[in-house]
């Protein structure tokens, strides 16, 4: 399939000639998205900035049978956003007003471009919290995060995007728009629809508002950077953490590998001799603060930690949580291509995991730098490696089909986080069984009768 | 085409950038046009494409390497650690290689400056006399009044408004060839004039050395300088970047110095990168390596030598951070009392080529806090370009604007009346911005203001 010379004569009167896009120059920039070696020319690309434009451009598509890969800021990691041949792409990073911020109610209203970092910062300016935060939050989309389901650091204590969005309005396919949800606390009225988008990755709907749930301000935090000799006491420490019961906000990992890139960028001062390294937040009530803070370097000390320090203010404990959120891009230095995954066990069975993957890793001679939510069972293997090694990403491909199979043996997930758009599709359905792979086929199929949405994308 | 500037690069410098996107919202014409092409991983891309042989240099490359800024914020942002500077210099070789852009006009304009004007600075010199004959002789001040100027194309009119106005005397008339140290020599330096920064901003050069000069510094100013080529470098005039950084060597031996010290942000981003534009040449490659170790920012250089305290101006006694020490609780009082009278409110705009090309954004803030009477204010998105970059306002003008817009926008907004920078384009573009508004604001590098400070207080 050749896209048609009459697809974007439709865009361009839809969304005028400016906003769509055809030339090579201007299509190269929009074959990938944040995933690792995957490239793939679109057949053009529209920029919107009104729900009834992308409702315009799905009919468009839908009557000619043209699939359509729906973008923001193309940061994802797993490939969920990269076109599929002659495509239409969808580029929603215009849409990015924010709408309404309620403060009677707690909520906040957003167009699907606005990103993240503009949502914090408005919770943020009105006493709220917007607690999601994933790495890319300075530039990735509450679009794409709501399609992804995306996590973040603080997930532990404070849950994913799921948890935040309270409603959701959706072009489906055919141009009808649908609104699901609401600002009621308790809302149990039908199908939870809203929960089938979140984390559709683009093949349900064109997400197109966005209500979102935000939560008072923690009135304190407080932030420590732990050093351990070796892997499995950081892992240790996470266990007794937990067993302890305590929930802290933020509880990441970084190995020696990843720990030497991310201070040779950001230069915070992390400390370079050790093999692990934890930055373990707590936030909430100042009383509580302190006692978990305390309780938390008392774990860490009986687990033989080099070295625990806090952060001296909110400054430096920011500086260190960016640092963290440049992990993967970081290892980069080191390494052409890093490819990362982020196999997810039960908590219990974290020590277990991360030793598996160093054996992988071992196996396969392949070099490894290993990040992480350690509090979510989330973790980052990242290999590093060049993509133009074939021999070598063969290797790679091997040891990630290990770690998966691993994973799933062990009562985890292929994806904890990244979705399982391109990168994970051939996994989904061993882990997903062949009941669930046919429900979902079925509820695509009905709501996407042509197969326009990012066709070839999860399963 | 005669020769790839991009093929020919060491293809782990094009394969660097991962994609990730942390670079996105850290680019201004990424963040006025949210268009992939516009930012700079969508640049790399093209470029990558070029390097892989998909695609050729073609008018649209040439263009978007020309609209890019070249402000280097993207270098900040990326935890990858991809070097931006080299790539966009190359692909601005590439596109002038490629002769897509060529023009009688634009030829015309590039053979008579980068080609003749600066690669010899008499001329641009004699250029300057003329031009300031024109404008001391009242002629520039009569063609505004009849309104002659109305008689040429708008574009020209703006360019007509934006012209410097050059000082009664150049450097060599201001600056002795030799002024030594005041008290105790410690250091022999040789000080940089500049081109542009020669003829209209030779004050700043004359107070680099009185600043040098009063911190144990013997200065060397050679009558009979060079352009340093960054001009030429990044504007695709590779080679004759290279013949003038040959000759800047030999006229100026880097081992004769303790420090080669430039005061213009731009040029120091490219002087200390003389050893990669000449590491293939056996013979000047060790002396550039040499060199390349001696260049410091003025700023830098002070940071490093630490400077000599700054006693309060005259009316209002001696009230600065050594008189700090004296516990004197009546001269605090009358201290805070004449501190809120009198103090002189400042905002410091980085310029990118300082803060991003050469990482330096600590020092100015120092220097300013140390002068007496003088209240440093942050400037909010201090670290963005305000538009100058180089020559970019005069061939984007249109985004140009649009910058200068924002960055006088966050001036008043910090309520300054003094902006300090360090570097001619943006002293310029800010001149002109305020005047244009009429805006009072003064608009000075900040070592004229530490100068003026010393000039205050006796040596």
């Amino acid at each position: 399939m050749s896209l048609a010379a009459a697809i974007p004569a439709a865009l361009t009167r839809i969304a005028g000639a400016a906003n769509v896009l055809t030339k090579q120059e201007d299509l190269i920039p929009y074959s990938f998205d944040g995933t690792a070696a995957l490239r793939q020319m679109p057949g053009c690309v529209v920029l919107v900035t009104m729900r009834e434009e992308v409702a315009a451009v799905l009919k468009v598509a839908n009557e000619t049978k043209t699939a359509v890969v729906t973008r923001g800021s193309g940061t994802g990691l797993s490939g969920g956003s990269l076109p599929t041949p002659d495509c239409i792409v969808l580029c929603l990073a215009r849409m990015n007003r924010i709408l309404e911020l309620d403060r009677a109610n707690l909520t906040l209203l957003a167009e699907p471009g606005a990103t993240t970092q503009a949502i914090a910062d408005a919770a943020s300016a009105a006493g709220l919290f917007y607690p999601p935060d994933p790495g890319s939050m300075k530039i990735s989309t509450i679009g794409g995060n709501v399609a992804e389901n995306s996590g973040g650091l603080r997930g532990l204590k404070y849950g994913i995007t799921r948890n935040y969005v309270m409603g959701l309005e959706v072009v489906l396919p055919d141009g009808e728009v649908l609104w699901t949800g609401n600002k009621c606390v308790k809302d149990v009225a039908g199908y939870s629809l809203k929960d089938l988008f979140i984390g559709s990755e683009g093949t349900l709907g064109v997400i197109t508002k966005i209500l979102l749930k935000l939560i008072p301000k923690p009135s304190a935090r407080k932030t420590m950077v732990a050093t351990f000799g070796q892997i499995v006491q950081a892992a240790q420490t996470v266990s007794d953490i937990i067993a302890a019961q305590i929930i802290p906000c933020t509880l990441e990992f970084l190995d020696r590998t990843t720990i030497r890139c991310v201070e040779d960028y950001a230069k915070v001062g992390l400390p370079l001799d050790c093999d692990a390294l934890l930055l373990m937040e707590t936030d909430g009530h100042p009383a509580s603060v302190a006692e978990e803070a305390d309780k938390m370097l008392q774990i860490a000390q009986k687990n033989g930690a080099l070295e625990v320090r806090a952060a001296k203010d909110d400054a430096e404990a920011t500086r260190l949580a960016t640092a963290r959120r440049s992990a993967f891009s970081a290892l980069a230095r080191v390494a052409p291509t890093t490819i990362l995954e982020d196999a997810t066990v039960p908590r219990s069975e974290l020590a277990g995991m991360i030793r598996f993957v160093e054996e992988v890793a071992q196996k396969y001679r392949l070099r490894i730098g290993t990040f992480g939510h350690m509090g979510d069972g989330n973790l980052h293997p990242t290999f590093l490696t060049d993509e133009r090694n074939q021999e070598e990403m063969h290797r790679v491909e091997a040891a990630f089909k290990e770690i998966f199979e691993e994973a799933i043996r062990l009562g985890g997930t292929i994806t904890g986080e990244h979705g399982v758009g391109l990168a994970k599709k051939g996994f989904l359905p061993k882990f997903a069984g062949d009941a669930q792979m046919r429900v979902m086929r079925e509820l695509r199929r009905v709501l996407d009768p042509s197969g326009i949405l990012n066709p070839g994308k999860m399963f | 085409m005669s020769q790839s500037f991009l093929k020919g690069l060491d293809y782990s410098v094009v394969q660097q950038c991962m994609h990730c996107g942390l670079c996105l919202p850290t680019c201004p014409t990424y963040d006025a046009t949210k268009l992939e092409r516009n930012s700079p991983r969508g640049r790399i891309a093209l470029m990558r494409s070029i390097a892989d042989g998909q695609l050729d240099a073609t008018r649209a490359f040439a263009d978007e390497m020309y609209f890019c800024l070249g402000c280097l914020a993207c270098m900040t942002a990326c935890p990858a650690g991809v070097n931006y500077a080299e790539l966009f210099e190359n692909a601005r070789a590439e596109a002038e290689a490629s002769g897509v852009l060529r023009s009688p006009k634009r030829n015309l304009i590039r053979n008579l400056t980068l080609k003749w004007l600066f690669m010899d600075l008499n001329r641009l010199q004699l250029a300057g006399r003329l031009l300031r004959l024109y404008q001391q002789l009242g002629l520039e001040a009569l063609v505004r009044r009849l309104g002659l100027l109305r008689l040429l194309p708008k574009r020209l009119q703006e360019l007509e408004a934006m012209t410097p106005r050059i000082l009664p005397e150049f450097s060599a008339d201001l600056i002795a060839p030799l002024t030594p140290a005041v008290g105790h020599k410690r250091y022999r330096v040789v000080l940089l004039t500049g081109c542009v920064q020669d003829l209209i901003f030779s004050d700043i050069n004359r107070d680099t050395v009185e600043v040098l000069s009063r911190n144990h510094c013997e200065v060397v100013t050679p009558q009979d300088q060079l352009c340093c080529g960054s001009l030429h470098a990044h504007n695709g005039e590779y080679e004759l970047a290279r013949q003038l950084a040959r000759q800047q060597l030999d006229r100026i031996p880097p081992g004769q110095f303790d420090a080669i010290i430039t005061n213009a942000g731009g040029c120091g981003s490219h002087l200390k990168h003389y050893h990669t534009l000449l590491g293939d040449d056996p013979i000047y490659r060790e002396r550039a390596a040499i060199w390349d170790r001696k260049i410091k920012d003025i700023h830098e250089w002070l940071g490093e030598i630490g400077i000599e305290p700054v006693q309060s101006g005259s009316q209002n006694g001696q009230f600065d951070k050594v008189s700090d020490k004296v516990e004197d609780k009546v001269k605090d009082k009358v201290k805070d009392k004449v501190k809120e009278e009198v103090d002189e409110v400042v905002t410091y705009h980085e310029s990118c080529h300082l803060t991003h090309g050469q990482k330096i954004t600590r020092q100015p803030r120092d220097i300013l806090r140390a002068i007496p009477n003088l209240k440093l204010v942050e400037l909010p998105e201090s670290a963005w370009c305000c538009g100058s970059a180089g020559i970019y306002n005069i061939v984007q003008p249109e985004m140009a604007n649009q910058l200068l817009e924002r960055k006088l926008k966050h001036i008043q907004s910090t309520g300054a009346t003094t902006v300090a920078t360090g570097n001619p384009g943006c002293l310029l573009q800010l001149i002109n911005g305020a005047a244009a508004k009429g805006m009072n604001l003064k608009v000075v590098h900040p070592i004229t203001l530490l100068a003026e400070a010393y000039r205050c207080s006796a040596p």
